[in-house]
């Protein structure tokens, strides 16, 4: 492995049976990541279950209640490493009572494999899938058309499939789609090109994960440092040290920067980044670096440094698509805490606007309960300003989550828009 | 390519370090579970790099099983000098003399499950309400599934069909009096990521990793070392090998392997083309499919 890789986390959603865990199976088979010992288990459970080869589905089998139901209920990681990437899968569930763990899964991937079977073609469940992935705007999604083999590698049935999916994705906003038509069970274009399916010009699964361009996924521009806590040495060498630690959540500083702290508007200059190895001139997202500033003023936990020429918007009103999360529905002007960066304030949901039909994606003004899975636009009152982005500019500073504090559970995650 | 992009393994540390500051952030009394082992070691690197130019403000807490090596002992203590950090020690041996837990019998026994007890007591008469520990979601089916903040009810147990949901960097650490939190920092890692980050970073480990001439014993397929605890049966035979340990657990139970690596270079070039997961030598998982996950959810680490 070069030491200069990158790493690039995918989420991977399709409906059961599509071919998902093969799919992810024969990926980790054929890119050699998988050990002996866990080959010979699954060579052992596949020859108990009579199947005639290994079922590599088994690779990635989770807990004992999933394994006696055969059906994944969580999100599960995976991990893999070509020559090229370390990569990270967020294995999630495709049914409609998970789209919570699909949403979990999404919120961190740079990627979306997007499987559909090529007899069936996009059904209800690819269009809600697309839609997660847009609403959680992960920048790139790849369409794979699994079971290739099963269609006699027809060029038509892909096609079909195609139009198919670009008929609704126009609608949504997606930067970067691709279509990769696959056997997974077979390998036909997952590691190895496909020999049965010449009229494809396009790149394998594989070779499109290691080389698809990620660095400017990453917003580079709006310089934001969320404070995560504040570092106070007190030992003789650093007596009046105090540092900010966090980490960069977009943009770049640099030493000498002016910046101002939000909320409070004090602005100064960045004195030094600090890291154990040593200082830096500049550092970028998603460096975890700590700041020391020019001047003595009083920052913690909460407040966000920002570059003072681009500022983010301080606000107590958010609009936000909500995803619920919980088994308890929403009540109805309920108060809850709210995450955002390392920003914690109370909360009340003011307004439901509008919920989503995740199949249709129409809009529904008359039924607005907030239950498990629900997807809403709301309007949100918090106690003190929080410094929002859009979350289309910034993931990380236009995310938030809620949480209810008679049960401390997390009830809630939302995108602002 | 900009030159504004991480490496994995910069990004795996700035992930981790993020972690860290938000345990030490959201809890009022963590700890790190210290094992002596490799993962351990580097999340308490990773500790340093995260407060920066303070102290590590975690103590370390170390469950003692009396069946340690001892090579892994005295790595403990140079090192909480070096830190300058506070050790808290659970010990088995007197879990098992104060009547709350009782010695394994047979062959096969180990203290492996009756650390779960001693750890959940210190935990509790320590005030502890988040340990950070070392573990890592490739190492086992079970653990594929942790979040980065872990949940445990006011008996320290798991409940993995129940876990809050945990999206973006967003990590929800509140908890009720007598429940406490486990924060895995390295989730992301991999065993690979893990040596090449030692190798990068220069850390310590314990000598125990590199390839020794040890006296052993042959059982189930890897080199038990030979120790003051070891019965031997009747067709087994002492004999000195030249091994080296993938994981550290207690001496009774951490399998060898025979191997040349006596560097980290060699180590590295090894790892990397084992063809075995790494606790496949420990014959605490061997007993069945799902031996982590039951102990998972009792408490264990
Ligand atoms: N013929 C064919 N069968 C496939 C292919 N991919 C998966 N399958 C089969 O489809 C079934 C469901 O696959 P599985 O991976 O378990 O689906 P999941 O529910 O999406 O994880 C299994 O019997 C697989 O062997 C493929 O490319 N071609």
């Amino acid at each position: 492995m070069i030491d200069n890789n990158q790493l690039l986390r995918f989420t991977t959603a399709g409906s059961v049976d599509d071919g998902k865990s093969t799919l992810i199976g024969r990926l980790l088979y054929d890119s050699k990541s998988i050990f002996e010992d866990q080959l010979e288990a699954v060579e052992n459970t596949s020859k108990q279950k009579g199947h005639a080869g290994v079922d590599l589905a088994l690779f990635t089998d989770g807990l004992r209640d999933e394994r006696e139901q055969g059906i994944t209920i969580d999100v599960a990681y995976r991990y893999f490493t070509t020559p090229k990437r370390k990569f990270i899968i967020a294995d999630t569930p495709g049914h409609i009572q998970y789209t919570r763990n699909m949403v979990t899964g999404a919120s961190t991937a740079n990627a979306a494999i997007i499987l559909v079977d090529a007899r069936h073609g996009v059904i209800e469940q690819t269009r809600r899938h697309a839609f997660i992935a847009s609403l959680l705007q992960i920048p790139h999604i790849i369409v794979c058309i699994n079971k290739m083999d099963l269609v006699d590698y027809s060029e038509q049935a892909y096609n079909k499939v195609l139009e198919q999916f670009e008929e609704f994705s126009s609608k949504l906003l997606v930067k970067d789609i691709r279509f990769i038509p696959i056997s997974a069970l077979l390998g036909d274009n997952v590691v190895n090109r496909s020999q049965n399916m010449d009229w494809y010009q396009g790149a394998p699964l594989l070779h499109t994960l290691e080389n698809m361009h990620i660095s400017s996924d990453i917003n580079k521009v709006d310089a934001r440092f969320p404070v995560q806590t504040v570092i106070r040495p007190q030992s003789e060498k650093f007596i009046d040290y105090r540092g900010y630690a966090g980490r960069i959540a977009s943009g770049v500083f640099r030493k000498g920067d002016e910046i101002t702290v939000m909320p409070s508007g004090f602005t100064s200059k960045i004195k030094t980044i600090d890291t154990l190895d040593g200082a830096l001139e500049e550092a970028f997202a998603p460096m975890s670096v700590t700041l020391t500033l020019e001047d003595d003023i009083d920052i913690s936990r909460g407040d966000m440094i920002v570059r003072s020429n681009n500022k983010p918007e301080p606000t107590q009103d958010i609009e936000v698509m909500l995803c619920w999360l919980n088994d308890a529905p929403a009540k109805p002007r309920a108060k809850y805490t709210i995450q955002h960066t390392s920003n914690e304030q109370k909360a009340m949901i003011k307004e439901v606007v509008y919920k989503i039909d995740i199949n249709t994606l129409d809009r529904n003004s008359e039924d607005k309960a907030l239950d498990m899975n629900a997807i809403a636009k709301v309007k949100i009152r918090t106690t003190k300003p929080l410094m929002v982005d859009d979350y289309r500019e910034n993931r990380t500073t236009g995310s938030i989550i809620l949480v209810d504090d008679a049960t401390n559970e997390t009830v809630a995650a939302g995108m602002i828009v | 390519m900009s030159k504004y992009y991480l490496n994995y393994l910069d990004e795996l540390e700035s992930e981790a370090m993020y972690v860290l500051r938000e345990v030490w952030a959201q809890f009022d009394n963590p700890v790190i579970l210290f094992s002596g082992g490799k993962d351990s070691i580097v999340v308490t690197h990773l500790a340093q790099k995260a407060f920066y130019p303070a102290k590590i403000p975690f103590a370390l807490m170390h469950v003692d099983t009396g069946h340690n090596f001892p090579e892994t002992i005295k790595f403990r203590d140079d090192l909480i000098n070096k830190l300058g950090a506070n050790l808290i020690v659970g010990s088995v041996q007197e879990s098992i003399d104060q009547g709350r837990v009782a010695e394994e019998k047979g062959k096969n026994a180990t203290r492996n499950a009756l650390q779960i007890t001693t750890l959940l007591d210190a935990i509790e008469s320590n005030k502890v309400d988040c340990a950070i520990g070392g573990g890592r979601r490739d190492e086992e089916k079970a653990r594929a599934k942790e979040r980065f903040f872990s949940h445990r009810d006011d008996f320290g147990q798991w409940d993995p069909k129940n876990q809050r949901p945990e999206l973006w960097n967003l990590f929800n650490g509140k908890h009720f009096e007598g429940e406490h939190f486990r924060a895995f920092p390295i989730s992301n890692w991999t065993e690979m990521d893990v040596w090449n980050y030692i190798k990068r970073e220069n850390i310590q480990i314990p000598s125990l990793y590199f390839a020794h001439e040890r006296e052993c014993v042959r059982r189930n397929d890897s080199w038990i070392p030979n120790s003051e605890f070891l019965k031997l049966e009747p067709n087994e035979e002492i004999v000195s090998k030249k091994i080296r340990f993938r994981t550290l657990g207690d001496i009774t139970i951490t399998g060898g392997i025979e191997s040349e690596a006596d560097t980290l270079e060699k180590i590295v070039d090894e790892v990397s083309t084992m063809r075995q997961t790494e606790r496949g030598n420990r014959s605490d998982d061997k007993r069945s499919e799902t031996a982590m996950e039951d102990r998972k959810k009792q408490g264990y680490f």
